[in-house]
């Protein structure tokens, strides 16, 4: 694995620190460059400055062949600079109009009346230049750094001032700019490169989460993002809410796929149960006319007479049962009424006053509505006792049956202990019951009804109350 | 800045006098006595406590005149801006007819001082003048005795030329800087007074601590106080008393203590006579 297949956690930071530290290094860098020139420039100005102020007292001092005056002159600065090094003034050395030492700060070193050729080699090739100038400042840089100022007034030359430098002289002042340089670019570093470590790590960890998540994509829906991950209106920010928007359509999609899957196998479920009612139904005619036939036309022996009662029950409980799986919505039935709707409130209030459940109905019904009265009513029927069963002692159960726009809503509900996602899954299935009581056929036949007559049925159980809502559109069915 | 302190000193002395001068109490000219190398002239605070024990005992102010210079001092008794110097021992002093003996100084116990030869503390070698030929020699003023009269003497008496023995020779107009010339190494050697060493020794080697003693003259009377001709035979009287007697008081001895002195005796001329010979034998050719 190479340097750039780094995570982004350690790559964010880690660009973004070299980058700080880079930026750092030159600008403290070329600051460094500028400062040590500048700073040799000064120092060069200041030893010049001080040259000439001490020249017009030596001056007179050495036109007066005073020595110990023109030593106090240049022992002063030398000793403060010894106090307060500043810009390390070595030694000062005053020549006569003949270039020997008239006084020095270091007279042991420098003595009195010697010839400057004779004290070394800097000094000799000083000299050769003092000799042919003509009243200005020379500077040279052999080693150390000399200083040389001519005292001259009205055009006379009683001699010459040269200061003496170190040849690195400006490095003390410089030593100190590069450690305060130093410090401040350290200081700099301490808050920048926890900072970028944080921002980096800030910004690569929700990225990574999405990553993670993103990873996830082919084998199940991912988990949603943290709230709040990124809240920011950023690129990146953007790529969050795609992700969730793509999340959401995900799990939409997964959904209807769900639900179509459900509709397709009830549906196939109701081709296949209508066309073995179908299969069934013509034997089991011929069945009943044979047993029929046989009741009437011949004598029964004692076991025949015994045997064939319980022949022709069980026959017609087969005929029952596959008529109720068969549902036919094309038989002819009158509309809809207002008054069909109470009978079925009277009907069940009986059921429902026996288990002392809570009982409230609302019927919103104009008079007359096109839907087969017949099927709305089984329909009404099949719930409201589903609910009423569901609810058990001391339930609540509610019906509400209106219309909207071009839509007649029936909206039961009850408190009961509520539908299992287990059970959810095959809710409209047949033989699927909901209770100990019954077949399990009745959700089976009001969704058939409701498939037949256009409509839906939509469940949703919650915490205490579950509902089944109808919509049939109204208006004449096929 | 040294050169100028002297003339700053005496400008300020001078307003204090005048000062004083518009004040009743003080309606009285101050006495004015002036102070060379000879003593350690800058040492301001003793140099203060003498003056307050001087008013004390004379009842009348007294200002001091700091020069570094004697010539310039002794143009000061000659023009009487000042009525009283301490000089040095010369015979323009002692035996100048113009001047009266006022006081001498005793160091330790006796009116005499010698003048010194020294040289740097590392320099071992040095036993004498003589040793110093081509070097580079400090005198302190051309009218101090100690400090180049007696060296230059005892060159000539030894039929040396004192103008040629050295390489370089030039003047600090002070003892002490002489002494300091000589401890920084600007100086080979130089003759100063051995009160002025001694005295500046006791105050701490820092200084002294860095030159050695190479050889020791013989012994002149000390530099006396002088009061010029015209200072009213009173007023000689009582500042001669206030001196004597300064052992007899308090503040007098804690004075004498500090200038490294016990006491001041009346002047015998005849201790000054051997430098008046000196100055006779280097003026002959």
């Amino acid at each position: 694995m190479g340097l750039f297949d780094l995570s982004l956690r350690h790559k964010l930071p880690l660009w973004g620190g070299l980058l700080i530290v880079v930026t750092a290094l030159a600008i403290t860098g070329s600051n460094l460059v500028l400062t040590r020139e500048s700073i040799k420039k000064n120092m060069l100005v200041r030893s010049e400055i001080l040259g000439r102020s001490l020249s017009r007292t030596l001056y007179s001092a050495i036109s007066q062949d005073d020595v110990w005056r023109a030593y106090e002159i240049i022992n002063f600065p030398i000793s403060a600079e010894a106090r307060h090094p500043s810009f390390q003034l070595e030694d000062m050395i005053v020549l006569d109009a003949k270039n020997r030492v008239f006084i020095s700060t270091q007279p042991k070193r420098y003595p009195l009346q010697r010839d400057l050729a004779s004290l070394g080699s800097e000094f000799s090739s000083l000299k050769a230049r003092l000799e042919q100038n003509d009243g200005r400042m020379l500077v040279q840089e052999s080693g150390r750094i000399l200083l040389a100022i001519p005292l001259v007034a009205e055009g006379m030359n009683l001699g010459t001032l040269v200061l003496l430098h170190p040849g690195d002289y400006y490095q003390t002042s410089f030593d100190r700019v590069l450690k305060r340089n130093t410090w401040t670019t350290l200081v700099v570093l301490l808050i920048l490169l926890p900072l970028t470590w944080l921002w980096g790590r800030r910004m690569a960890s929700p990225l990574l989460q999405l990553t993670e998540r993103m990873a996830e994509l082919g084998q199940r829906l991912p988990a949603p993002l943290p709230e709040r991950v990124y809240p920011h209106g950023d690129e990146l920010g953007r790529l969050f809410q795609v992700y969730e928007q793509m999340r959401h359509e995900l799990s939409d999609k997964e959904a209807l796929e769900r639900q179509i899957v459900k509709s397709d196998r009830l549906a196939a479920l109701g081709r296949l149960t209508a066309s073995m009612a179908h299969e069934i139904n013509n034997p089991l005619g011929g069945l009943l006319t044979a047993v029929d036939t046989l009741k009437r036309h011949s004598r029964l022996d004692p076991i025949q007479a015994k045997v064939l009662p319980l022949l022709e029950r069980g026959l017609a409980q087969i005929q029952d049962i596959v008529a109720t799986l068969l549902v036919e919505a094309k038989a002819k039935s009158r509309n809809l009424t207002h008054q069909d709707v109470e009978d079925v409130h009277t009907l069940l209030a009986q059921e429902a006053k026996k288990r002392g459940v809570d009982w409230k109905w609302h019927n919103d019904l104009a008079d007359t509505i096109v839907l087969p009265a017949t099927l709305v009513r089984q329909v009404l029927i099949n719930l409201v006792l589903n609910a009423v069963q569901a609810a058990g002692e001391q339930g609540r159960v509610s019906a509400h049956i209106t219309t909207s726009g071009d839509n007649l809503l029936i909206d039961v509900g009850n408190d009961g202990s509520g539908i299992t996602p287990e059970l959810m899954e095959h809710l409209f299935e047949p033989f699927t019951g909901l209770n100990e009581e019954g077949q399990g056929l009745g959700l089976w036949i009001t969704y058939q009804i409701v498939q037949q007559l256009h409509g839906h049925i939509e469940v949703d159980s919650l915490d205490d109350w579950t509902r089944f809502v109808v919509t049939l559109p109204t208006g004449a069915p096929e | 800045m040294q050169a100028n302190r002297p003339g700053q000193y005496l400008l300020v002395l001078l307003g204090l006098a005048l000062f004083l001068c518009g004040n009743p109490a003080w309606a009285v000219q101050p006495l004015r006595i002036g102070l060379t190398p000879t003593f350690l002239n800058e040492r301001h605070a003793l140099i203060a406590d003498w003056r307050v024990y001087l008013e004390s005992k004379l009842g009348r102010p007294v200002a001091f005149v700091l020069k570094d210079s004697y010539e310039e001092t002794m143009e000061l008794l000659h023009q009487r801006q000042i009525q009283v110097a301490w000089l040095c021992d010369c015979p323009h002093v002692t035996a100048n007819p113009e001047f009266r003996l006022l006081a001498t100084p005793l160091f330790q116990g006796r009116p005499y001082y010698r003048s010194y030869v020294i040289v740097p503390e590392h320099d071992k070698g040095t036993r004498g003048l003589l040793d110093l030929k081509d070097k580079v020699f400090a005198y302190s003023d051309p009218y101090s005795n100690a400090g180049f009269m007696n060296p230059r003497y005892a060159l000539k008496k030894r039929g040396i030329d004192p103008d040629t023995f050295f390489r370089r020779t030039f003047f600090t107009h002070s003892h002490r800087k002489a002494i300091e010339a000589v401890a920084v190494g600007v100086a080979d050697a130089a003759s100063v007074s051995s009160y002025i060493w001694e005295t500046l020794d006791r105050q701490g080697p820092a200084l002294t601590g860095r030159t050695r003693i190479a050889a020791r003259s013989e012994e002149y009377g000390f530099p006396p106080l002088v009061a010029y001709h015209t200072l009213p035979a009173r007023e000689f009287d009582a500042l001669q008393q206030a001196l004597l007697t300064m052992t007899a008081d308090p503040l007098g001895r804690e004075v004498l203590e500090r200038m490294n002195l016990d006491g001041f005796a009346r002047p015998r001329p005849e201790i000054y006579r051997p430098v008046g010979e000196m100055v006779r034998f280097m003026e002959r050719k």
